[in-house]
């Protein structure tokens, strides 16, 4: 069952990727990501090739280069940081187009931009191809706690009403005058802030009585939904396992 | 014949001290609709939420058919009376519409076909069936109280209750709401400040006041007698001349 309004950051298409079960494609995403995560800075090989079958799952699942470059903007706040790193790391230093750079900032620097592109890379396909609340379906059935998948699942039905909420007291607070500009006139916003915590807390105790009225006893039920088949394991394992063998390669390499 | 729901004693405090019910006798008869007027604070809210023991009474007992309600029965009396919520964000808190409509037969134990028959059967019973799919966020409000309805009836109750249904309804979603309250066969109790509403579908009306029952007899009857009703703070629209009103 898909939302009728997708979530921004969903594509909506018919492709391999679209159609796999959320657990699969979760599970394959993160042993992905781990594979990178572990694979040592100076294997440039291994990149590229991380890079290659990223390139080949975006093409599977029919998303736009472009779509998944312009996401890509989410980690800007980490390349800059890596861009300064040459500069500021300590220790020996080298000449690059006459500027004095630290070898080993060179090496952070790369390892943030490459193990950072491609870990957001990821998590864009996997938005980009699955709805919302199939990814907490799969956090479900990958046995994430139930605790933590049912307030991500709130978190998600009720943030757009929160934020509803908080834009209507900022536009009170406005029409009476109330115009920010120094620390000390901060007050209001800890105030309705406040507020906010105190509404949204007796939301909650509304939901929770809704739920209870409906046989709620604690856990969520079992709605049915398709769980992957040996199918959706086969077509996914390809990534995690290049990942694997790369990263395992890498290491043994260096 | 057994009476559909049956109230007795009921008395209630909330832990700050304050009585929210107190010694409150109803009986409703299967098939009645029955309009709980009163005032902000009358506890009207508080009474709905007792009736499927979503709160526990100090005192009284309250039976549904020949159950009475109990720490053993409490299931089943949820699933026999419905309780629609006055805020329909409250009540759908699932990402979708079909979701949030199974969550209840889910709990009682329905899968697979069975499940979304229910669904289905839940979903065309309020008009609602195109809505399956959507998240309850990007709903009208109309929508949104008949994707809350079919969430109750999903479980099939034998009584509904609506807390405030019309409140936050345009004209069209109001009328619109009004004639499937007319068109389900099921015992129905209306908590509402909407006069004209409970006039048009219940034929009895209970006036709450304090937390007590102060008023119980047929619905005209009681909107003609203007003095009761500013007593209790219920006022008709302006223009609605209690004259005319059918008896």
């Amino acid at each position: 069952m898909g939302a009728g309004h997708a979530h921004a950051l969903f594509v909506h298409e018919h492709s391999k990727i679209h159609h796999l079960a959320p657990e699969a494609k979760l599970a394959a995403g993160f042993v992905f990501v781990v594979a990178v995560a572990i694979t040592p800075r100076e294997a440039i090989w291994a990149f590229v090739i991380y890079w290659a079958t990223l390139l080949a799952v975006i093409r599977i699942a029919k998303l736009r280069f472009g779509f998944v470059a312009a996401r890509l903007s989410v980690i800007v706040p980490f390349v800059l940081f890596a861009v300064f790193l040459p500069f500021i790391a300590s220790g020996e230093k080298v000449e690059v187009v006459g500027i004095p750079m630290s070898p080993d900032g060179l090496w952070a620097a790369w390892n943030v931009l490459a193990k950072a592109s491609i870990g957001a890379s990821v998590s864009i396909i996997l938005a980009a191809t699955t709805e919302l609340p199939d990814i907490i379906r799969g956090m479900e059935r990958l046995k994430v706690p139930a605790v933590m998948t049912s307030i991500a699942s709130f978190m998600i039905r009720y943030l757009e009403l929160i934020a509803g909420e908080l834009g209507r007291m900022r536009v009170a607070m406005t029409s009476r005058g109330y115009d920010p500009r120094w620390l000390w006139q901060a007050k209001p916003i800890a105030a309705s802030a406040g507020a906010m915590f105190v509404r949204s807390y007796e939301r909650g105790e509304r939901v929770y009585d809704a739920m209870l009225s409906r046989g709620y006893t604690g856990a969520m039920p079992d709605l049915g939904h398709r769980r992957a088949g040996r199918k959706d394991w086969l077509t996914v394992v390809a990534m995690p396992a290049v990942g694997i063998t790369v990263a395992l390669t890498a290491i043994g390499f260096t | 014949m057994t009476a559909a729901l049956s109230v007795s004693q009921l008395s209630f405090s909330y832990p700050d001290g304050h009585a929210a019910l107190s010694d409150v006798n109803i009986t409703i008869e299967t098939g009645q609709r029955v309009a709980v007027l009163g005032p902000n604070g009358a506890g009207k809210t508080t009474l709905a939420l007792h009736l499927n023991g979503v709160k526990t009474a100090d005192t009284g007992t309250i039976c549904v058919g020949d159950t009475t309600l109990s720490d053993g029965t409490v299931g089943e009396i949820r699933r026999r009376v419905g309780l629609v919520f006055q805020d329909s964000n409250d009540q759908l808190f699932m990402p979708t519409v079909g979701e949030d409509v199974a969550f209840g037969p889910a709990n009682l134990g329905l899968k697979g076909s069975d499940l979304d028959g229910r669904v289905a059967e839940a979903l065309h019973a309020v008009g609602a069936t195109d809505l399956e799919d959507r998240a309850p966020h990007h709903l009208s409000g109309g929508e949104r109280r008949r994707a809350a309805i079919a969430g109750v009836l999903a479980m099939r109750p034998d009584i509904l209750v609506l807390d405030e249904p019309t409140s936050g309804l345009d004209p069209a979603g109001r009328r619109e709401l009004i004639s499937l309250l007319q068109e389900l066969p099921i015992t129905q109790i209306v908590i509402t400040h909407d006069l004209p509403m409970a006039l048009e579908l219940c034929d009895r009306a209970i006036i709450m006041d304090a937390g007590e029952v102060v008023a119980d007899g047929a619905t005209s009857k009681i909107l003609q007698n203007s003095e009761l009703l500013s007593q209790h703070r219920l006022e008709l629209p302006f223009g609605f001349d209690p004259a005319t009103l059918r008896t």
